[in-house]
């Protein structure tokens, strides 16, 4: 049975940087991941990551910026700690090899970002997530001695012990389909977010709620589950990304009209108003008549107002996904796109060291809430967020490892976790096909758990999801192999997305006012006096969501009107 | 909606049987990729169609395949222009190639593609001291290095090698062009060094043999080959680091060849790759090239008298070229990210926009 100080899941951003920082404190690492780690989610993030390292900028700038964008939702005492340790972990970055693009002088370049008052956005053309997960895995396989990897390896169950703490996991080699115990005196969940639940969305396929409901189903609590991102620009067709860096640089939104009409809705910042604002703006413009495309569901977004040779140099990858997915050549004409499914601010709860409730459980990422994001976050805050929380849970645990035992784990985890797949592979071929199911969850939580909500609708995409938990018990498989079975696999992230699906809908049900990215249409109003506090939820003894409330944390900024 | 036919090669390790093709018809608009269509046969009609896939957008690298014969990401071409390049009106996919099947469509990657990453040392060795900021860098070398930098990891590249097929120890396209994200990175203290042991490695940098395949299969535009050729010339022009391979000699002959011949004589190239017919180090290897010659001969490929009679002569304009391009005071190199037609630059009137 492999033991380590400190286990990694999940390989992404938040998770290679907890990795990179507990190998640092010199603790035994390892790091599981159900794919090839360049393979994670994070490659995906385009435009940058935000800092206040200009001399002109201050990180307290940055930090009202983010309680803002938050919609005061966020905790101002995490906040804090990560616009104050952005700088750092910024010039941390360029000096192992991230090819942050520069300025004339030679310096990190920056770019404008929405709901920032000033250009605190550095990059790697629209490549920054790539840039940045690729320089870390070069670390990594630089530190390969001291971090051991398990690469596709898919982790079915966190271990908690007698006394109620995480004790380790338990994997599954997805190559040859071997079960293996890991105990750990430490557990990071780094696994990413839930984007899966819905359809269509800027998620890859393995955005599925495993670390969520993995903690869920552990006892630990889960936190602003109703605060879903729609990103304004996303492909009409497929929901791909275009990446706010295209705002970023000057690019406009129109309506059939030729209107900029987020002039009407946010005059001084425009269309680099933060997400939430911008997308219920394009998303009145569609409902009232003056959306564009075929079906007039769409939004012009008009790159061409950008110099030529700068959206070939700053913006390649969203001229070859133009020319590629849509076949638009974005640098001579607008593109339709529309709000999306893109990011949960909600995740599982953590401090500021990310730390769970749960004694040696952490969580990093966009697992996590810790909440730096609150009811909305702002572009290019998250891969500061992975990167400042993943190294803080790193260090945090790997202190915690130094004045432990390594705990002892029985092997009945595994025994349980192993019946479970068999009986998944054993499934007669009766009920109803997992990707039925994952098809009608994510076409019902994007037309009721979307920009805009209402009681009635949330109300009938609770009844939908219970019902698809009910039919997925039954749902088979046709792959009754053990190497590569990624058709069981699917079976048990079906679930894991069920169950945070259902506590998305239950907390949006439950906070009856407007704010940030929850927009109750029967409650327009921001309401501070009665909801200006965080929606918990639960994992009740008969398996249910229970719902408990915790305050928000204001250090320097009270709430005030939101106005960009 | 249009249908298409997707033959599939399939291939359970766990059965002992040999692969084999299995055909499957599906349903879509024709610019849906072959991802999709892959992934509504397994949602459909059988989910034990192995293939890694991830973000759908040919950002994560994780569905290279080969369609039709030719590598690429399946999640990056579209089911039409599938369709076109097919011989026989089904759309063909199969594992890529110079790397062991696991299971149907998926590779291993960590037996052939990671092991040579991880052999061009694959990390920033970083100038000292490090800066208290960030290290102050010349804004094109940054973009510059973007495009090997924008590399995904699929394999495409590594996938039809034609060089690896012959020589399986060759780093290859993928490795190669990560080294120059390095080598071309002015914050890498051992520029020197990594190329000293890119050229002096046997199948290192002068393995690679101009076939642009790898060009050809990239879908990221990061242009491995001439990423390679790049290397190639800072290591010969810049660091002047002569081989042991003789691949710096050989490239050097090249060039004097053609700029005396106009036309490459190939009776004198190997010669003078090992420094001329007269210098004692060329005996062996021209002995050594005989029964090639030989079997030209005979199979009338070359004639005594075309071999050894080379009836060109380089023009006075060819020479101008040459003469031209050496007095320019620095390389221009060719870089998807670095893009420069005046045309570019031109703001453009609100006339032209329409």
């Amino acid at each position: 049975m492999p033991e380590h100080d400190v286990l990694i899941i999940g390989a992404g951003l938040a998770g290679q940087r907890a990795a990179l920082a507990a190998a640092r404190e010199g603790v035994s690492v390892a790091i599981i991941s159900k794919v090839h780690p360049v393979r994670s989610h994070s490659v995906a993030a385009a435009g940058g990551i935000n800092a206040a390292i200009s001399v002109a900028d201050d990180w307290r700038s940055h930090a009202y910026d983010t309680v803002k964008g938050s919609d005061f939702l966020g905790d101002q005492d995490a906040i804090e700690v990560m616009c104050s340790e952005a700088p750092g972990e910024v010039m941390h970055l360029e000096h192992i090899g991230v090819t942050f693009h520069r300025n004339d002088a030679g310096e990190l370049d920056l770019r404008a970002f929405g709901g920032a008052s000033m250009n605190r956005t550095a990059y790697v053309a629209d490549i920054t997530g790539q840039a940045i997960l690729h320089v870390l895995y070069e670390q990594l396989m630089k530190h390969s001695s001291t971090v051991e990897r398990f690469e596709e390896w898919f982790v079915t169950s966190l271990i908690v012990d007698d006394d109620g703490s995480c004790a380790g996991v338990v994997a599954r080699d997805i190559r040859t389909g071997r079960m293996e115990t890991f105990a750990a005196k430490n557990v990071i969940l780094a696994s990413g977010g839930a984007g899966q639940c819905f359809k269509p969305t800027t998620n890859a396929l393995i955005c599925t709620a495993d670390g969520i409901s993995q903690a869920y189903r552990a006892g630990a609590p889960l936190m602003d589950m109703e605060m879903i991102q729609y990103h304004p620009t996303t492909l009409a067709e497929n929901g791909f990304l275009i990446t706010e860096g295209a705002r970023g640089e000057g690019a406009h939104l129109l309506n059939s009209e030729g209107e900029r009409f987020m002039a009407r809705t946010a005059p001084n910042k425009m269309e680099l108003a933060s997400r939430d604002v911008v997308s219920r703006a394009e998303q009145i413009e569609i409902n009232e008549g003056r959306g564009v495309g075929p079906d007039g569901r769409g939004i012009y977004l008009d790159i061409t107002v950008v110099p030529r040779k700068r959206t070939l140099e700053a913006l390649r990858e969203i001229v070859n996904i133009g020319k590629d997915f849509a076949g638009v050549d974005i640098t001579r004409e607008p593109i339709i796109i529309q709000p999306g499914q893109h990011y949960i601010m909600g995740g599982v709860k953590t401090d500021k060291d990310g730390r769970t409730p749960i004694p040696g459980l952490y969580a990093a990422g966009e697992v996590a809430c810790v909440s730096v994001h609150g009811g909305n976050r702002l572009g290019a805050n998250s891969l500061l967020d992975t990167l400042i929380f993943g190294r803080r849970a790193g260090e945090h645990a790997s202190a915690r490892a130094r004045s432990m035992a390594m705990p002892t784990v029985s092997g009945a985890h595994l025994r349980r976790d192993a019946e479970t797949i068999e009986q998944i592979i054993a499934r007669p071929r009766a009920g109803r096909r997992i990707s039925e199911i994952k098809e009608e969850l994510g076409t019902t939580m994007n037309q009721h758990v979307a920009v805009f909500r209402d009681e009635t609708g949330l109300n009938s995409a609770l009844e939908v999801v219970t019902r698809l938990k009910d039919e997925a018990q039954s749902a088979y498989i046709d792959d009754r192999g053990t190497v590569f079975n990624q058709d069981v696999l699917g079976a048990i992230e079906l679930g894991y997305m069920l169950d945070a699906a259902e506590a998305m809908v239950v907390a949006a049900l439950e906070r009856k006012e407007s704010r940030g990215a929850q927009y109750r249409t029967d409650y327009p109003e921001r309401n501070d006096a009665e909801w200006l506090k965080h929606i918990d939820i639960t994992r009740g003894e008969d398996g249910t969501p229970k719902v408990s409330y915790s305050p928000v944390t204001i250090t320097q900024w009270q709430p005030e009107e939101r106005k960009y | 909606m249009s249908e298409f036919t997707l033959r599939l090669r399939r291939y359970d390790p766990q059965t002992g049987e040999p692969p084999y093709w299995e055909s499957h018809t599906i349903e879509l608009e024709p610019h849906r990729s072959v991802l999709e269509g892959i992934l509504q046969a397994r949602g459909r009609f059988d989910g034990s169609i192995g293939i890694r896939c991830s973000c759908r957008a040919a950002i994560c690298g994780s569905c290279g395949v080969r369609i039709n014969g030719q590598p690429g990401l399946a999640c990056h071409t579209h089911l039409d222009e599938a369709l076109e390049r097919s011989s026989d009106g089904v759309i063909s996919v199969e594992p890529m190639g110079n790397m062991p099947v696991i299971k149907d469509l998926i590779v291993d990657m960590d037996a052939v593609h990671w092991k040579k990453i991880q052999s061009v040392t694959p990390w920033l060795l970083g100038r000292e001291p490090v800066p208290e900021r960030e290290y102050l860098v010349d804004r094109e070398a940054m973009v510059d290095v973007t495009q090997s930098m924008a590399c995904i990891q699929c394999g495409a590249c590594v996938s039809d090698c034609l060089a690896m097929e012959v020589d399986p120890e060759f780093t290859g396209p993928a490795a190669l062009a990560k080294a120059y994200r390095f080598v071309g990175d002015p914050r890498d203290a051992e520029h020197r060094e990594r190329l000293t042991a890119l050229s002096e490695d046997p199948h290192g940098l002068y393995t690679c043999t101009h076939c642009f395949k790898c060009v050809d299969a990239c879908p990221k535009g990061v242009n491995p080959m001439g990423q390679i050729m790049r290397l190639r010339r800072i290591a010969g022009s810049d660091h002047h680091i002569e081989d042991r391979n003789n691949g710096y000699r050989h490239e050097h002959a090249f060039v004097k060849n053609v700029r005396r011949n106009g036309l490459l004589h190939e009776a004198d190239l190997l010669p003078d790759s090992y420094g001329g017919k007269f210098n004692p180090r060329a005996v062996p290897e021209l002995i050594a090239s005989l029964p090639v010659a030989l079997r030209g001969v005979l199979r009338g490929k070359i004639t005594p008298a075309k071999a050894l009679l080379h009836p060109h002569k380089a023009s006075k304009e060819l020479r101008a070229i040459f003469d031209k391009i050496e007095s320019k005071p620095k390389r221009y190199e060719l870089n998807l990210y670095v893009s420069g037609t005046d045309e570019d630059n031109e703001p453009q009137t609100a006339e032209a926009k329409g």
